[in-house]
């Protein structure tokens, strides 16, 4: 299995996210620049965190418009796994990719550290290995995470199973609607989530609860490309 | 229209008649001497070069006699204090470069571009030796949060540094944060950057090879930051707005592609010499580098990249811009260099070239508009003894018998007094703003002695820590100086790491007043002392005079950037309780000493006497014992003792570890003194039960005195002395009253 | 009365937002774009008839509050 890690100017989490797919799963993976144009070659894509363009106008504003895009929105319609974290969640809202929108955190402050998330959804390519419901631990650093869908949309995600993680209750560190932290699309190969999975897969670190997002996504490629096999 | 502009420029005559010179801080003698080298008048470009190259920040001319006390050599010692940043070897090809810097009176003025921007240098002073940089930490003094002006100082730093630190994808991991009156108007603002490097990447700011084209890179010069005294001449009042100097704005995502590009250049091995454009800009930098490699220097002005229209060679000379660096390759190398740039956007401009004239010139629309010895800008520079005088609050302070102050008897309420104090609280309000995690390599999270960072491949880790504590300086300079050293070598060992080396930034008062320089004299001399004994070397700091306000000076603050080698990462070592049974033990001797404590200044409102009492030789053999016994695997925890003393330690592990503790110390002081003194040279550590004796045994061998003073145990801190019971209060709510202070006092 | 109050960074300050925004704008083909100023845009309903007390009282909290004037311009308009 072949992943990507996109790279934006300013992006910052495309080492941690690279990093994390060699220690976790071992598989290939390369560095793709915000203005490559083929992304074929590629069975998932990771779109890191970071302050893509410096965060400037609005978070993931710029990015979505970077040449990139373009093929990572025709991965997403192939049915390949597409996963945007923290600023990558919030490149793939602005891009059409995921519903819903990234607000200002209601305490109006940059926040990290550990949160508590709670499985929503196991019906992913991303969270298979977890059980539902659980609580797991993922870090945050964030100061536009607060995230914000209209009535319509919640219904739809809710009726779709398109919320992945919440946080838990009592502890939603943004204010976002319905405690959420983490949204797929339809179809569930989309998935953006503001907490990092790629820093919590080491327990010097802090954390390994994220280490299976990584194991699932491998998990899923298998059985995926074992089917199209068999069929 | 950059004609006229320079046609209002005061001539040489006027400069000299109306002594303009003097608003730029250069003095009578200084002139002469300069015209001496220049073998006539300065013009005002000339004069405005000198100025800044002469400044203290550029010259060190009041502190390099006193800072040349400093060891700055060391078996480890890969570069020392001169460059952008020093380095130390760390086994395996590999080598940590580290520097602080101060941005104090930027931050005064506009707290989160001037904390901003301060972050920004210090991340190109280790890019620019070719290193990676992997942490970030800060060293803050505010005066007290009751004061609104010193609440947005205080809040808006903050952010500025978050701002700058989150963006640019660099984790800011360990800090401090003082608050005291005497930084009222006066905020302390210290930046410390830590990088790695291989060992054949070093580079060197250096303008190498006659006839080697000069590079500038990053965003376009305005008129950012030029000393507003300086422009203050009646020919440009009249001038609009935009005309005046401004304030600099940082702009961390250029940073960020500027060090990616220059990285990646420096990677490719064609660089001859790279340096920033730091305080004084354009200047300073093209200076240094020509003076590093004894050659001359050329500029064309025209062709630096310029932001505003119609800027004049001095302007373009002093601007202090952000995010910009200067480079030198060979003509054949010029092509690849541009490429790199060019694929990162940003703007990479030919504007000078090496020469073998030993001159700095300028040229500006086809005009020589500068011409300088470079040797007498860099080196020529008169370098002043300044006279020295022991203040008179230093004699009286030693009347003072700090042991007589009436006794504290309410013990748990005097501790939940200084779990409060800002000093001492949590300050997880300003460390979460912060992103500590990116680069996944935090090991040991803000909170703890200090930080610790792991290195990606191999067993190794660096700890770093920030450390001074300004009232102790104030009240003996020279055993405070040796505490800021010995305390962050203290946490170094804590954490499980052996001290390297240590950066430095002193920040004082008005070097001229003879009682201030005799702070920095004292204070410099007890540093050295420390670093020779705990063999921890200077490798290199800054230098940051005339903090003083309405009031006066602030408190003489030295503050102490220290690296430190864990050798495998097991042993990395945390001040938290671990587990239920855990046996306290106490390392080093507890003496009566509350001169500038924390309760001292919480209960009874004053700081004065003298400070705690510091014994290097027993120092060393402490730090050895507990690195050795942290290394053989004994110990669980390890805290070292500071502000607030024993109570507060033991306090601070208990909130962290979310465990009660049974304690019992015997001691024959006081009961407040007993576990509030803060005496220097004690840890406080535990031992699994099974192995207590094995440690207890082992630190004996070493020589180190210590007692079993407790056991970890239920949600309650317990602490008796002499049997007599003195605090009692559950963890929990030590711990709101803890961390609820400072986000109390913000709100 | 309903005031429109602009802030906007000075002049000769360096605004990254504005020159990240440029930069975008010129390679998405907007070749004609100069130069870029990003600022922020407040709504605000005052509670008062007294045109010359509003501008007044706006002025202050421009001052104070609504812009950094070490860093930032603002202008207003009343409306109403």
């Amino acid at each position: 299995m072949k992943f990507a890690v996109i790279v934006f100017p300013g992006s910052n989490c495309d080492i941690d996210c690279y990093k994390a797919v060699e220690d976790t799963i071992g598989q290939k993976v390369d560095y793709v620049w915000h203005t490559a144009t083929d992304l074929s070659d590629y069975d998932c894509i990771l779109v890191p965190g970071g302050f893509s363009y410096g965060d400037y106008l609005r978070c993931g504003a710029i990015a979505r418009f970077a040449p990139v895009m373009n093929e990572v929105r025709k991965a997403a319609d192939a049915g390949k796994y597409v996963l945007g974290i923290c600023n990558g969640f919030q490149i793939l809202t602005e891009a059409g990719l995921l519903p819903g929108a990234l607000l200002r955190n209601n305490g109006m402050k940059f926040r990290c550290h550990a949160t508590e998330l709670e499985v929503v959804s196991n019906n992913t390519a991303f969270t298979n290995q977890y059980a539902l419901g659980e609580s797991i631990n993922i870090p945050i650093a964030h100061g536009e995470g607060n995230y914000y869908c209209d009535d319509a949309t919640l219904a739809e995600l809710k009726a779709n199973n398109q919320i992945v993680f919440r946080y838990a209750a009592g502890a939603n560190p943004n204010g976002s609607v319905e405690d959420i932290a983490g949204v797929s699309n339809k179809q569930g190969n989309v998935v953006g989530m503001m907490p990092h999975p790629e820093r919590a897969v080491d327990q010097l670190l802090g954390s390994e609860d994220g280490k299976r997002m990584f194991t699932s996504i491998l998990n899923a490629w298998r059985e995926q490309h074992g089917a199209a096999i068999n069929s | 229209m950059a004609q006229q502009l320079t046609a209002k420029e005061p001539t040489p005559e006027q400069i000299a008649d109306q002594q303009i010179y003097k608003q730029m801080g250069v003095t009578d003698n200084e002139y002469e001497l300069i015209c001496g080298f220049l073998g006539r008048q300065p013009n005002y470009t000339e004069i405005g070069v000198f100025s800044v190259m002469w400044s203290e920040h550029c010259s060190y001319k009041n502190s390099k006699n006193v800072l040349r006390r400093f060891p700055t050599s060391g078996p480890k010692v890969l570069m020392g204090p001169g460059e952008g940043a020093g380095i130390v070897d760390i086994g395996d090809n590999q080598a940590v470069v580290f520097k602080i810097e101060s941005h104090n009176h930027p931050s005064a003025i506009e707290p989160y571009q001037g904390a901003a921007t301060g972050v920004g240098g210090i991340i190109r002073d280790i890019f620019s030796m070719g290193a990676r940089p992997v942490a970030l930490l800060n060293s803050l003094r505010f005066g007290r949060l009751q004061n609104e002006r010193v609440r947005y100082l205080f809040e808006h730093v903050v952010s500025g540094i978050a701002g700058y630190g989150n963006c640019i994808g660099i984790p800011t991991v360990a800090g401090e944060v003082m608050f005291d009156e005497s930084y009222e108007g006066n905020p302390l603002v210290n930046a410390m950057c830590v990088g790695l490097i291989d060992h054949d990447k070093i580079q060197r700011g250096v303008a190498k090879g006659v006839g080697n084209p000069v590079f500038y890179v990053g965003p376009a010069t305005g008129r950012d930051g030029i000393h507003g005294a300086t422009f203050a001449s009646e020919e440009l009042t009249e001038e609009s707005e935009a005309k005046r100097p401004a304030v600099q704005v940082g702009d961390p995502f250029m940073e960020k592609l500027v060090m990616e590009a220059c990285l990646e250049l420096i990677d490719t091995g064609i660089v001859l010499g790279i340096q920033d454009m730091g305080a004084a800009g354009l200047t300073c930098s093209s200076a240094e580098m020509a003076s590093k490699a004894g050659n001359g220097l050329e500029l064309y002005l025209d062709e630096v990249p310029q932001r505003e229209e119609g800027m004049t060679p001095y302007e373009m000379m002093l601007s202090e811009s952000q995010e910009r660096m200067l480079f030198v390759v060979e003509p054949k190398d010029e092509a690849q260099a541009r490429e790199i740039f060019e694929r990162w956007g940003i703007i990479c401009a030919k504007v000078g070239k090496v020469t073998d004239d030993g001159r700095l010139r300028l040229f500006h629309q086809g005009e020589q508009v500068a011409d300088m010895p470079v040797t007498a800008l860099v080196d020529e520079c008169p370098v002043y003894d300044k006279p020295s005088k022991e203040p008179a609050y230093y004699g009286e302070n030693a009347k003072i018998d700090t042991a007589a102050y009436p006794e504290v008897k309410d013990l748990t309420g005097a501790l939940k007094q200084v779990l409060a104090s800002p000093t001492v609280a949590s300050k997880e309000w300003v460390y979460n703003q912060y992103d500590y995690m990116v680069r996944t390599s935090t090991a040991v999270q803000p909170g703890s002695d200090a930080a610790v960072v792991t290195i990606h491949g191999t067993r190794k880790a660096l700890a770093m820590t920030t450390d001074c504590n300004g009232r102790y300086v104030y009240l003996d300079p020279e055993v405070g100086g040796r505490i800021a050293v010995a305390e962050a070598a203290r946490n170094i060992v804590c954490s499980g790491a052996e001290p390297l080396a240590i950066t430095d930034n002193l920040n004082f008062g008005n070097p001229e007043k003879p009682e201030v320089f005799w702070q920095i004299e004292k204070s410099v001399d007890g540093m050295a002392e420390a670093c020779r004994e705990l063999d921890t070397p200077v490798i290199g700091g800054n230098v940051s005079l005339y903090n003083e306000n309405a009031k006066g000076a602030i408190y003489p603050t030295p503050v102490v950037g220290m690296v430190g080698l864990v050798h495998d990462v097991d042993h990395i070592t945390t001040q938290s309780f671990k587990s239920e049974g855990d046996r306290i033990i106490l390392v080093g001797n507890t003496k009566a000493e509350l001169g500038g404590s924390e309760l001292q200044y919480v209960v009874h409102g004053v700081t004065e006497g003298r400070p705690p009492t510091l014994d290097l030789a027993g120092e060393k053999k402490l730090l050895d014992a507990v690195l050795g016994a942290i290394q053989k695997g004994y110990v669980a925890s390890a805290h070292d003792l500071s502000e607030g003393g024993l109570a507060a330690a033991l306090a601070e592990s208990a909130i962290s570890g979310k465990l009660g503790a049974q304690v019992n110390v015997q001691s024959d002081l006081r009961p407040d003194i007993a576990l509030f003194s803060e005496s220097q040279s004690r840890i406080l550590l535990t031992a699994k039960p099974e192995q207590a004796e094995t440690l207890n045994k082992w630190l004996a061998e070493q020589g180190v005195v210590s007692a079993e003073i407790g056991i970890v145990k239920g949600t309650e801190l317990n602490i008796q002395v002499n049997g007599q019971p003195a605090v009692q209060a559950p963890v929990e709510q030590l711990e709101k009253v803890w961390k609820d202070a400072i986000p109390c006092l913000m709100n | 009365m309903k005031a429109t109050v602009y802030v906007t960074i000075k002049q000769n300050v360096l605004d990254p937002q504005g020159s990240a925004v440029q930069g975008a704008l010129h390679t998405m083909g907007f070749a004609e774009v100069g130069k870029v100023r990003v600022g922020k845009y407040l709504e605000l309903e005052l509670d008062t008839t007294d045109r010359s007390e509003a501008e007044t009282r706006l002025t202050a909290m421009c001052e104070k509050l609504l812009a950094n004037t070490v860093i930032e311009d603002y202008r207003f308009e009343l409306e109403g």
